[in-house]
């Protein structure tokens, strides 16, 4: 088998990588290989509202979001495979298995990588206590509610404060649940601020900053949980422990971008995102291998995993057509300075961007009234005033193009107190 | 004079908005970064709304259930009652995206429409 381009990964990225680069190139070969019986990947199981108002400008929920990028394969001659699971990855050949075709090989131009991200289980958080059913990281609950028509328990505490629990907060507690606490073991919430007002002040939830779970109590199904107050060093302080009787315990603690493959490819990962090392084409360290969407870092807005995936679908085709594509050998480092934990991309071409890169980044911790700068070779060329910048929000800076070329070999993104 | 310190809930970006109100009039409204922001916060300030995102029942359908939501935003107090309307009706595959399947839910005069699509088994 041949493409020219293969996508694995059918959700948010892979589809709109795979329309961006058919619409750049009709005469494109693509084929995006998806796991699932569906296309759509996580946004099937995301019915809530929200997603679109930068790309369609309306808001729309989850499954509506993913059928406008599904209604518009056919037209663009898009190909896909279902239930296939792709097994190794190099940069012209993708290996994948199936019930129909058995294992097979196709060979390629280029790989986009849109694997997506998995939640961090209950093994990966060391909770102590019993093993009893009931304990679901969110996105488990999520499916369970929302696609297959199960509840998942009648009394929730609910850990971690991610967006996926809160969500799940308001999903439960409309579905007739009582949620009794969200507790998030840091001092700031980790998911969106929107959230917190519409899943939890709304139907009086109580977010318990500065709190862990410390024990689960429950011989076959969960029967209580004891959360405690953590000091600054996370450690939980004595006399703060207080037990909450419940059924369930949902785990939103973070994403992990799911880079089996990429990592078996010798793809270079960045150990602050877990994802690939990607220029400003969304290329990874691997020529011909392109990385986009949660697989790459994790994201709070689909539209920004589109925006940047159909930059990741173009650069694809490119690649595939032009023989000179990044041959222009001017690279400019993007370094993560004061506060900034890491930014996307870490390396501009200048030869490959148009009028202007957008470089996106996520803070350590809270700052409020303070500056995001960005600095050419020690120069600050960027100063722009945040009344607040928090680790749940992405952040984002615009470089220009004429700017850059006037940066000899490094660029600083930070953020400084005012 | 009395403020209020909102979260817009439009969008993800979440701005952070003041409305300064002398009773039950509005004297401004403050942060918004757009359009809606402004509309939402003199909404959420007079008659608050949300839309309610949730799933219904599908007989005949080669999956049981699909998600659906308000076509408009519903007052925030009958929430529970559009839950209860929807948790209590079925509808038939086939289903398009957009199908109207519920035509005033719970006395809100708002329609409840599929956001997936189901074929016929």
């Amino acid at each position: 088998m041949r493409s020219d381009i293969v996508i694995i990964g059918g959700g948010p990225a892979g589809l709109a990588a795979a329309v961006a680069a058919a619409k750049y190139d009709p005469s494109l070969d693509i084929m995006i290989l998806e796991r699932d019986a569906e296309l759509g990947g996580i946004l099937n199981q995301c019915i809530h509202n929200g997603f679109g108002l930068h790309t369609f400008n309306e808001e729309l929920t989850g499954p509506e979001y993913a059928e406008r990028f599904e209604a518009q394969l056919p037209d663009l001659g898009i190909k896909f495979m279902l239930n296939t699971m792709v097994l190794d990855v190099a940069s012209s050949s993708v290996t994948a298995v199936n019930s129909d075709q058995g294992l097979f090989n196709i060979e390629c131009g280029a790989v986009i990588l849109c694997m997506g991200c998995r939640e961090r289980p209950r093994g990966a958080l060391n909770i102590p206590g019993l093993r009893p059913a009931g304990v679901f990281t969110a996105g488990t609950a999520q499916r369970l509610v929302n696609i297959e028509g199960y509840m998942p328990g009648k009394e929730v505490v609910i850990l971690g404060s991610g967006d996926i629990g809160l969500i799940m907060a308001r999903r439960m507690t409309l579905e007739g649940a009582k949620v009794k606490a969200v507790c998030e073991l840091m001092p700031y919430s980790g998911g969106l601020k929107r959230n917190i007002v519409q899943c939890l002040d709304d139907f009086g939830i109580p977010l318990f900053l500065s709190h862990t779970v410390i024990d689960i109590k429950g011989k076959e199904r969960v029967t209580s949980v004891v959360i405690a107050e953590v000091d600054s060093n996370s450690k939980p302080i004595p006399g703060t422990e207080e037990e909450i009787t419940c059924d369930t315990l949902l785990l939103s603690c973070g994403l992990i971008p799911e880079n089996e493959l990429s990592r078996a490819a010798g793809i270079k990962i960045n150990p602050s995102t877990n994802g690939p090392v990607v220029n400003e084409s969304f290329e990874t360290s691997i020529k011909g291998i392109f990385a986009c969407g949660n697989v790459l870092h994790v994201h709070d807005l689909v539209d920004y995993v589109s925006e940047e995936s159909a930059r990741a679908g173009i650069s694809a085709a490119k690649y595939v057509k032009s023989s000179s594509f990044g041959e222009d050998c001017s690279v400019i480092e993007i370094k993560a300075g004061t506060g900034v934990r890491y930014t996307v991309p870490s390396f501009i071409r200048l030869g490959e961007i148009d009028d202007n890169v957008t470089v996106r980044f996520r803070s350590g911790n809270v700052y409020k009234n303070s500056y995001v700068d960005v600095l050419f070779d020690g120069e600050q060329k960027y100063h722009r005033r945040k009344q607040i910048i928090t680790p749940g929000e992405m952040e984002q800076v615009i470089l220009k193009k004429e700017d850059l070329e006037k940066a000899a070999g490094e660029i600083t993104v930070a953020i400084t107190e005012s | 004079m009395e403020i209020r310190e909102l979260t817009c809930i439009n969008c993800p970006m979440g701005c952070r908005i003041t409305v300064t109100m002398d009773g039950s009039a509005i004297i401004s409204v403050e942060g918004n970064t757009c359009k809606r922001g402004d509309t939402y916060a003199r909404t959420e300030v007079t008659a608050p709304v949300r839309t309610v995102t949730t799933t219904i029942k599908v007989t005949g359908g080669v999956v049981d259930r699909i998600s659906c939501k308000t076509k408009e935003p519903v007052p925030k107090d009958k929430i529970f009652e559009v839950m209860a309307a929807i948790n209590k009706s079925t509808s038939l595959a086939p289903i398009k995206t957009g199908d109207v399947l519920i035509e005033d839910c719970a006395g809100t005069k708002v329609p409840v429409v599929a956001t997936k699509t189901v074929d016929k088994v």
